[in-house]
This record gives C-alpha cells, sequence and structure tokens, in this order.
C-alpha cells in the first residue's frame, strides 16, 4: 500500500512538472450538469461522455493541458446560477459547457453571456437562444429542444397515420412538445392529455387512449414517468397495436429500468448508440469498457462538444483568452461528430440529421436504441430566422 | 365517453385508490398512535421498492424478494426508530419534521450511491402476469388486479389486528390518550417501537408491490408522501377506517378527474380553453377536496372514534 502512494505521488509530481513545462497556456473548463435529484443520470451521462474524449485526447483539448471543474446545479436555477458565478470568478473558466435542462440553461445564460465566457451546451437548446435571444458566445453540441418532436411529427405524416394522440406532461416543455410534433404533422390529434409532472399511474389515461382507437401515440415522458408509463403502456396491452412515438421518453437512461416491456418503441434522435458509423461504434466501444453502462444520447452529445471545442482551440491557434478568434473558431469548426455530418448553424445551433430510432434488445442481453430511419437531413432549427447574428 | 369507460376508469380509480391506502396506512398508524409526523415514510417505502428489487434478482424470484424484504424493512424501521425518532417523541411537530426530513436527503443520497441514479428493473412475476381483456383494445394487467387483492388484504389484516388483538387495543388506546396507557402499567415505548416497525414494514410493502409497475429510483417515495398525507388528511388522521375510505375517494377523484374533465369542459367552452384548464383542474381536485375537508370538517371524513 505504502509503495502503491508512493509511486503514485511520484506520477503526479511528473505529471505535474511535464504540464507545467509544456503548457504556458492552460485551459480551463467548467462542467456544470445536474447530478442530484431523480435526474442525475443524465448529468452522469453527460460527464462520463466529456471525460472519454478528453482521456481519449491525454487530457488536452486542442493541445492544450485542460483542467475541467465539474459542478452539481441540483437541478435548481438559482444554486445554478450561484455555481456558474463561481466558476467564472473563482476558478476563471474559459468555457462553460454541460447543463441538462433548459431551465437552468435559461437561468445561467445571461451572467455567462455578460462575463464573455464561452457556453456549450452538451443538451439544453432552449428555443429562446436559438432564435431572438441568441449570442456570440453561445454554441450547442447538442440539438435545438423542438427538433426531436418535430422528428416524430414528420415520421407520423410520411407513415401516412391519420389520427393520433399525444400525451405529455402538463409544463412548459410539454406544450413545446406538443406544438413541435403538431408542425410537421398535418393529420387528425384525436385527443391530447395532459398529465400531472411526475404522475405515477397512466390506467386512466391508456383506457383513453385505447378508446379512441388511434393510428399512433406521441408521448414526451422523461424521466421516471417514462419508465412508469412505457411499463404501463405494455402490460395493458397496446404495444404492438399502436404504434408508440416519443421523445426523451426511451433511451439508454431509462432502458435499464424498462428492458422488455420497451422493446419496438420509438423515438426521435439525431444519433443512438445502435449506429453503424465506424467511429461511433469506437466510440460506444470505448465508453461501456470505461463505465460498464450504454451510453445514451446524452453522453454522445458531451463526447461531440469535448471534440467541439478541441476543434475549436486549435482553430484559435491555442488561444482560448482570444474571445473574437474562438466564436470564429466555434462557427467554423471541423471536426468529426460521431453522429455523422456537423455543421454549425447561423444561431450556434447543429444542422444536421434526425432518425426514428427503435428499441432493441443486444446478443449480450442489454438494451439500446438504433436509427432506423432517417427522418431530416441537414436540419436546422425555425428559429434560426428570427437570430440578428450572422 | 361510454358506460363501458366510465366503468373502466372507475376501476382504474379503485385500483389507484388502493395503491395509495397501501403507503397510507403506515402513515397514519405511527401519525395516530404517537402524534408523530414521519416524513421518511416515502424512504421507507423507496427502501422496501429498492430491497424488493435486489432480492428479487439475487433469489431469481419475485415472491422471495418480497419475503426477504418485508423482514428488512422491520429492521430497517427498528433502527430508525431506536437512532432518530425515539428522541424526537416529546419535542415539537417541527422537530420531527426536520429530523425525518434529513432522514429523506440521507437516504436518498445512500441509495442513489449504492444502486446509482438510473432506475432499475422489476419484471412482473410470472404468477401474476397474464391479462384480462376489460374493452375492446384495453388489457387489464393481472398484476393491478394484485394490486386490488393486496390493498383489500392489507385493510382487513388491519382491521382484524387493530379490533380484535391485544396489540390493537393497546395502538387504539394509545392514540386515545398514550399517558394513561402508560400509567396502566404498559410500556408504551415498547408499544412505540413495535408500532413505528409495523408502520415501515406497511412502507416497504406497499413500495415492494408498485416495483412492477413503477420506476424504481432514487426519490421514488417523495411524490408518493405527499399523496399519502392528502389521504390521511381527508380520512382523519390515525384513523385506519379513514385511510382506507379517503384513498379510495382520492384514488377516483384524481383518475375520473383526469380522464373526463376536459372532456367535460369541452362541451361548455373551446376545445384549446378545455386542453389549458382541464389538466390544471384535474390535477388540483384533490387538494382542493382536502382543503374543503379541513374546512368544513377539520379531524377529517372518518375520524377515530376516540379521537372525538
Amino acid at each position: 500500500m505504502k509503495r502503491f502512494t508512493l509511486a503514485l505521488a511520484a506520477t503526479a509530481a511528473l505529471a505535474l512538472s511535464v504540464g507545467a513545462a509544456a503548457a504556458q497556456e492552460k485551459l480551463k473548463i467548467g462542467m456544470m450538469v445536474t447530478l442530484s435529484g431523480p435526474s442525475a443520470v443524465l448529468g452522469q451521462h453527460q460527464r462520463d461522455g466529456f471525460n472519454l474524449a478528453l482521456k481519449q485526447k491525454g487530457g488536452k483539448l486542442g493541445g492544450l493541458e485542460t483542467e475541467v471543474v465539474v459542478v452539481d446545479d441540483e437541478l435548481k436555477p438559482d444554486v445554478a446560477v450561484q455555481k456558474v458565478q463561481g466558476l467564472i470568478e473563482r476558478d476563471k473558466v474559459d468555457i462553460v459547457t454541460g447543463v441538462t435542462f433548459s431551465n437552468v440553461m435559461m437561468a445561467i445564460a445571461k451572467p455567462v453571456f455578460d462575463s464573455k465566457t464561452l457556453l456549450v451546451s452538451s443538451n439544453a437548446g432552449p428555443s429562446p437562444l436559438a432564435g431572438k435571444a441568441c449570442s456570440p458566445f453561445f454554441y450547442a453540441a447538442s440539438y435545438q429542444n423542438d427538433q426531436n418532436h418535430e422528428t416524430m411529427g414528420k415520421y407520423a405524416q410520411d407513415k401516412g397515420f391519420k389520427k393520433v394522440v399525444l400525451m405529455v406532461p402538463n409544463y412548459q416543455a410539454g406544450k413545446d412538445s406538443a406544438a413541435g410534433f403538431k408542425r410537421h404533422f398535418k393529420g387528425e390529434i384525436a385527443d391530447e392529455i395532459y398529465t400531472q409532472l411526475g404522475q405515477l399511474d397512466f390506467s386512466a389515461e391508456l383506457a383513453k387512449i385505447a378508446a379512441a382507437k388511434p393510428d399512433a401515440v406521441f408521448a414526451f415522458m422523461p424521466g421516471g414517468m417514462g419508465v412508469n408509463l412505457v411499463k404501463q403502456f405494455t402490460q395493458a396491452g397496446l404495444s404492438g397495436k399502436i404504434p408508440f412515438l416519443s421523445a426523451f421518453t426511451i433511451d439508454e437512461t431509462t432502458l435499464p429500468a424498462t428492458q422488455d416491456a420497451a422493446v419496438g418503441l420509438m423515438g426521435g434522435a439525431q444519433w443512438a448508440p445502435g449506429s453503424t458509423l465506424p467511429a461511433s461504434k469506437a466510440f460506444v466501444e470505448a465508453f461501456e469498457k470505461e463505465y460498464g453502462y450504454v451510453p445514451a444520447l446524452y453522453a454522445q452529445q458531451a463526447y461531440d462538444s469535448a471534440l467541439l471545442i478541441d476543434a475549436a482551440v486549435k482553430a484559435s491557434g491555442g488561444k482560448p483568452k482570444d474571445k473574437e478568434a474562438m466564436q470564429k473558431a466555434f462557427r467554423t469548426a471541423q471536426f468529426d461528430s460521431i453522429r455523422g455530418p456537423f455543421k454549425m448553424n447561423t444561431n450556434g445551433f447543429p444542422v444536421q440529421d434526425f432518425y426514428v430510432v427503435k428499441v432493441v434488445k443486444r446478443a449480450d442481453g442489454k438494451f439500446q436504441t438504433e436509427p432506423v430511419e432517417k427522418v431530416f437531413s441537414a436540419y436546422g432549427d425555425v428559429y434560426a430566422k428570427d437570430c440578428a447574428l450572422n | 365517453m361510454s358506460l363501458t369507460l366510465l366503468a373502466v376508469q372507475t376501476l382504474n380509480g379503485l385500483q389507484f385508490g388502493l395503491m395509495l391506502f397501501l403507503v397510507a396506512a403506515g402513515l397514519t398508524l405511527v401519525f395516530g398512535v404517537m402524534d408523530f409526523i414521519n416524513l421518511a415514510h416515502g424512504v421507507q417505502y423507496m427502501l422496501g421498492a429498492y430491497l424488493t428489487a435486489v432480492l428479487a434478482r439475487v433469489t431469481g424470484g419475485f415472491f422471495s424478494g418480497l419475503a426477504l424484504a418485508l423482514p428488512l424493512t422491520l429492521l430497517l424501521g427498528l433502527v430508525l426508530e431506536r437512532l432518530v425518532f425515539r428522541p424526537l417523541y416529546a419535542r415539537g411537530h417541527l422537530d420531527q419534521v426536520l429530523a425525518t426530513f434529513g432522514v429523506i436527503l440521507i437516504l436518498n443520497e445512500a441509495v442513489k450511491l449504492a444502486f446509482g441514479a438510473a432506475p432499475i428493473s422489476v419484471p412482473v412475476p410470472d404468477l401474476l402476469s397474464g391479462s384480462v381483456l376489460l374493452m375492446d383494445g384495453l388489457l387489464v394487467p393481472v398484476y393491478r388486479l394484485a394490486i386490488i387483492g393486496a390493498g383489500l388484504g392489507t385493510a382487513l389484516l388491519l382491521w382484524l389486528v387493530i379490533d380484535g388483538t391485544r396489540f390493537g387495543m393497546l395502538v387504539r388506546a394509545g392514540a386515545t390518550n398514550a399517558p394513561m396507557v402508560s400509567v396502566l402499567g404498559i410500556d408504551v415505548r415498547r408499544l412505540f417501537t413495535a408500532v413505528t416497525a409495523f408502520g415501515a414494514m406497511l412502507a416497504g410493502f406497499a413500495g415492494a408491490m408498485v416495483t412492477p409497475i413503477l420506476s424504481v429510483e432514487p426519490g421514488m417515495g417523495d411524490g408518493v408522501l405527499i399523496l399519502a398525507f392528502v389521504v390521511i388528511v381527508v380520512g382523519g388522521v390515525g384513523s385506519i377506517r379513514g385511510a382506507f375510505l379517503a384513498a379510495l375517494i382520492v384514488g377516483l377523484v384524481d383518475t375520473l378527474g383526469r380522464s373526463f374533465a376536459t372532456d367535460l369542459l369541452k362541451l361548455v367552452v373551446s376545445a384549446p380553453t378545455a386542453n389549458r384548464v382541464g389538466p390544471a383542474l384535474a390535477s388540483m381536485a384533490i387538494y382542493v377536496l382536502m382543503a374543503g375537508v379541513l374546512a368544513f370538517r377539520p379531524a377529517g371524513l372518518f375520524p377515530s372514534r376516540s379521537a372525538g
């Protein structure tokens, strides 16, 4: 034990001296994700995805020694604002990344922009930041929130579904989801069911759906609600009879809980671990080897955030403190996203492909989603036209 | 809105109500007998769910998992009683709320450290995995009927114990006037310990029963705790009979509200307005019910006979 400690100390000392010698400039990144409460698993995927990329790059992004300070926003906007100010003023980070939920993003956006710090989202993509309130300091490696819902609406339209029942929680994101779905779906909405946030039992809603006999159901039920819904939907014998379309409801954060009940259900996403792209396969394999669980899209987005930052810092000539050079670099940065083609739109959000993904059981008994059909190609968001940046 | 759908939704409401009763029974027992507010009841429910999930996986069967989880939740109840609750019996409600809230935070985080933040899976036991065709295109899983059975069974058992045994007599006496029971030579401390442990086991049983249909995750008990409090306030604090009837009422009001409020509103206002107002009204319904009960019958709809 003693020898081990000694060896560790020696290695650390060595690493320190090498680091100090090699890098005049250091890159400091603050990662803010949700790591407590029921949604902690999303933040965990983001953190692990980012760390994997950093590890594969030997602890350097854009050739600079990189230090990451991870903080938990506790999914409380007021706490998040305090902690992000700590990151900016005390830790003097060059870039803030992560951010799991849109309400947290909206709370921290202003203080981060005011301090002229770059903000790279690895999940939340609220519509104000894509439109009127867009900023040259904001870049998303994820998506704009509406797009995954739009994907399912477009899919329902393309499949010729005539009659669809929507089911979303009764809060802002739920209403946005329904609006996103309806943007490309022109058929009949047989019923819009707004449920309570955190609802446990869906028997009443499932009976209504069975009575309405729709061609498909579209649901947005993040987290534990989704687990409850998927289990109960399948137990009520509706799975297989009524196509189940969804967004942020079935992914690798909930599949360990729903398991077989989710097989065959569909969602909309820009990436799924079943993707056959070589870069994606390598990522999934490395991720599972390192952390022992199947990565969800949150992990992929965070991994890509690290690649994006890496490319941008490199393009800026290794000057993360030069804001103008960094902004230009982020807009034009070329990197090999593991999701496939990726281009930065004028509003700092991606232009990318979207797929319908389906839950499958793998040969090793684990569950994952895999892309089954491309719905949008090189798709930007509808808010970009309201953004004054160019 | 057919008659069949109404019947199905009524059944769903009763089923949800019995699920709530399973959670509320232990809470009202502890509150009624000891005048002790146990916010940790929700995490005891969560521990019951986690223990069942893990033990079911280890032993290879839901029922063996359940059978092992029950004594363990009882034991955990004893430990909590000894370490946290006992010093607080003589203190005010605020101290009890603070301490048991602390227990919630600690146990939620502990569960996350031990089992991870992601929800875990419990399959429906084979024996109860079938389903019954209830209406065109809708199956009712046998497991739902099992929950109805478990709720009714628990109610029957509690009634037999509380009304028919010496232990039950002491519980009733303790609920009415604990100092007097003590004066009569009964060791109230032991009675309290027994009631708390029994209450913890009831919470654990409720948690175990919902594992195949609900998400087993850290914090799963927090939302349920609020509903359980609504039930015991409506029913009359400390009354098992009250908790039973109130659970059914709350289950029915909530389910029927969610099922029909929007559709009924559409008869009088435009569809978009109904879509906006209906769900809000439906989710308020049980709290409005509770406020009404508090305003007009502060002791609850069915207070325990002795409480008045």
